[in-house]
């Protein structure tokens, strides 16, 4: 019916949106698996059950709070609402100091509980990550 | 004084970009000729930035601290050439070195598209104007580096001490060169469309400036990442961060319009595709500056930045996707003629390279991007982390590697299989050698093996034809090899590090089954504006060769931050990487040692995938 160019040319219309669809889809089915997502002390506090993904808590390190014990580093994460305890093993950022702000990312070991398998350094010592200021401002 | 200076210079290179945006448009209708006077007045304008320029620099050599910039990023006891280097590490300073680049690019553009078309050469340097005017306007009222402050203090606050460092002294402007090239490839294309221009003269003409901006970006990431790499201190030099994402995203624009550039060159396909990777580029540049001064991208790299900064350049950034998209549709005349590609040629080679950066682009697009969607509609705070864009691009590289080795080897038009033993001869070697490293390794079998070997296809292919076929195509040979250097070197880097993380005391040792690491002792020396501490460590590995590390931390005094300077060793094989840190109030110093072997290589095979662009380069400018 329709000569071969018209049907070569539909054949590859079809295989552009084919390959666009399936990478769309692919994209967004690995976001959801990959995503991280950020939570503040007083919302952990309040969670009904505990997660096992992998997620931030951002908060300022509370004062007198830095010890290690056993080749690992513990501190609380405070949002001066609710606390959380942290145990880490592994590089310490340059900036992270007790009554600065920080975001350590790892598994929840209960409500106050967390173990981080990352600190994440800040490189400027008056910045503070949007997602601490802003839980700051809530409390 | 400088300052006012600089600011009146700037005040008349706006001036200058209405006189030219008047003497274009009498001359675009009345005379057959160029007006030369356009010409000078775009010297002219690149004149006064300069000056501009160099009062900023100027006033932050001689630390004149009534000048707010100044004040904000500078400091007495700064050594000179981190004062000057302060003149771009901040916001003000770094747009006016935008400003700077873009007013040097049009100028050159003139100089050097003499033999091109009178309207076509008016048309691009007045849209070039339109960029420049908006980036005058947005410099002087949401940016400007001149303001005064009054009282003046006698003391500035200080540069960042992770600025201070000379990769990053050189990586800002190296990379606007990049950046800001594309804005002449975005003019450009729209002026051709405008005037139905866009032919194989143009894709030849065009192609030199894609090729430098394209050299350049290269070249500014490659700093970057080095940079990263050391002064961070977390051993690595890509970490899928949304900063790093949004130069790589031009970037892999940029490269796949290098390619298209070439179809449409020889073949005259591809040409809408052209256009709109053209666009693509600078509104990929541009976007990337949005996001990173805005403070709307949640990085690890950010530092303390404005909104209304951003809410200015995204205003502007609609403005431009605007008017682009208005030229393209109104004006664009698609081929009458539909040629068909044939499905064994070289076009559908580079189409299909194209297809596969599309698709890598989107990957790191939605990967950035996402997250700020999903804060602004359901206010929920996420970040996505390196396995998002290692899941969805390893596997691809397979593909697009494998895709890269035979393309080349194919023909215009038409090919055939013929003569092509050598290619299924290489691709049984490659797979022989994977097996053999992978195997007795503990890590995914399947997906390492067949990564290797399709990185180890193309390395032996380019480098085979260096042999075979010598100079001819030789830049695209050195680049492709590069690339399949590039992959394998990162592979291996993966694959055979090494690390141990732990909190060590002084005199304490460490052991485990891959080193043993001592403790040995500690300098305090006062450097000119900051305090040294240096670690003494002894490792001993398996094998029992000792190596003497001496990783530091600076205390600067003004602003009073600690960085870590990492001991790195390097030699051919493998960098040996050791970085320390103290823990507040405890006696504990948290210590970092890694061993990463082809860590050169990742770096020089970044230098060869230029130096494939600088011979591209060089050799359009002999013929």
């Amino acid at each position: 019916m329709y000569g071969k160019k018209v049907r070569l040319r539909f054949f590859f219309i079809f295989l552009i949106l084919i390959t666009l669809s399936l990478s769309i889809f692919l994209i967004f089915k690995s976001l959801e698996k990959n995503v991280v997502f950020f939570q503040s002390p007083s919302e952990i506090k309040i969670l009904s059950e505990i997660d096992k993904k992998k997620i931030r808590v951002g908060g300022m390190v509370k004062k007198n709070s830095i010890s290690v014990k056993e080749q690992k580093l513990r501190f609380v994460i405070t949002d001066f609402k609710s606390e959380i305890n942290v145990t880490y093993s592994g590089v310490i950022p340059n900036l992270f100091a007790e009554g600065k702000g920080v975001v350590a990312e790892g598994y929840l070991k209960g409500r106050n509980f967390f173990a981080a398998t990352k600190i994440l350094a800040k490189h400027d010592e008056n910045y503070m990550p949007p997602e601490v200021k802003k839980a700051l401002e809530e409390n | 004084m400088t300052s006012t200076i600089g600011f009146y210079s700037l005040t008349f290179g706006l001036v200058c970009s209405f006189l030219i945006i008047f003497f274009s448009v009498k001359n675009f209708n009345n005379s057959q000729f160029f007006d030369n006077k356009i010409l000078s007045i775009t010297f002219l304008q690149f004149f006064f930035v300069t000056i501009s320029f160099f009062s900023l620099i100027l006033a932050f050599v001689y630390s004149d601290f009534s000048n707010e910039t100044v004040f904000n990023h500078s400091h007495t006891t700064k050594p000179l050439f981190y004062k000057i280097s302060g003149t771009w590490g901040n916001h003000e300073g770094s747009l006016l070195l935008w400003l700077l680049v873009l007013t040097f690019f049009i100028f050159v553009f003139l100089l050097k598209s003499q033999k091109q078309k009178k309207e076509y050469r008016i048309l691009t340097s007045l849209i070039q104007q339109v960029i420049i005017i908006g980036f005058f306007f947005f410099l002087i009222k949401t940016s400007n580096p001149f303001n005064y402050i009054f009282p003046v203090p006698a003391q500035g606050l200080g540069l960042n001490p992770i600025l201070q460092d000379p990769a990053l002294a050189i990586h800002p402007p190296i990379l606007y060169l990049g950046y800001v090239g594309s804005s002449i490839i975005f003019s450009s294309a729209l002026a051709a469309t405008t005037l139905n221009y866009v032919s194989k003269d143009w894709a030849k003409h065009i192609k030199q400036w894609v090729l430098v901006s394209w050299i350049f970006l290269t070249l500014g990431i490659l700093l970057g990442s080095i940079w990263a790499y050391y002064e961070l201190g977390w051993g690595g030099f890509w970490f899928w961060d949304p900063v790093e994402n949004v130069s790589l995203m031009p970037w892999l624009a940029l490269t796949t319009l290098l390619h298209c550039i070439l179809v449409l060159e020889k073949k005259l396909l591809l040409s809408s595709w052209a256009i709109i990777l053209s666009i693509a580029t600078f509104t990929l540049s541009m976007s990337g500056t949005f996001l990173v001064r805005s403070g709307i991208l949640n990085s690890v790299h950010t530092f303390a930045n404005d909104p209304e900064r951003g809410l200015y350049i995204l205003i502007f950034l609609f403005c431009l996707i605007f008017l682009s998209l208005f030229i393209f549709f109104f004006f664009f005349k698609f081929e009458k003629k539909k040629k068909n590609l044939f499905w064994l040629s070289k076009e559908t080679a580079i189409l299909i390279n194209n297809w596969f950066m599309m698709y890598f682009l989107s990957v790191v697009l939605i990967g950035t991007i996402y997250p700020i969607f999903l804060e602004v509609f359901s206010s929920e705070k996420i970040s996505i982390g390196p396995p998002f864009y290692n899941k969805l691009i390893i596997p691809f590289l397979v593909p697009f590697l494998l895709a890269m080795a035979i393309g080349p080897k194919l023909k215009w038009i038409k090919s055939n299989f013929e003569n092509k033993k050598h290619l299924i001869l290489f691709f049984i070697i490659s797979l022989l050698l994977s097996i053999l490293i992978i195997r007795n390794l503990d890590i995914s079998f399947l997906l390492n093996t067949v990564l290797v070997t399709s990185a180890f296809y193309l390395f032996f292919i380019t480098s085979r034809d260096f042999f075979v076929k010598g100079f001819k195509r030789l830049s695209q040979n050195i680049a492709h090899f590069g690339f399949s250097l590039l992959i394998l070197s990162i592979l291996f880097n993966n694959i055979f590090s090494t690390e141990v993380i732990s909190n060590l005391k002084l005199g304490e040792t460490l052991e485990n089954e891959n080193f043993k690491i001592k403790f040995e002792n500690i300098k305090e020396i006062n450097e000119y504006n900051y305090k040294s501490i240096k670690g003494k460590f002894t490792v001993q590995d398996l094998n029992g060769s000792n190596e003497i590390m001496y990783p530091e931390l600076r205390i600067y005094n003004q602003p009073n931050i600690v960085t870590s300077e990492a001991d790195i060793k390097t030699n051919l094989l493998t960098d040996k990487f050791m970085t320390m840190n103290y823990i507040q109030n405890q006696d504990y110093f948290n210590i970092r040692y890694q061993v990463k072997p082809f860590m050169l290589w990742i770096w020089l095979s970044v230098l060869l995938i230029c130096f494939g662009g600088v011979i591209s380069f060089i050799k359009k400018y002999e013929g």
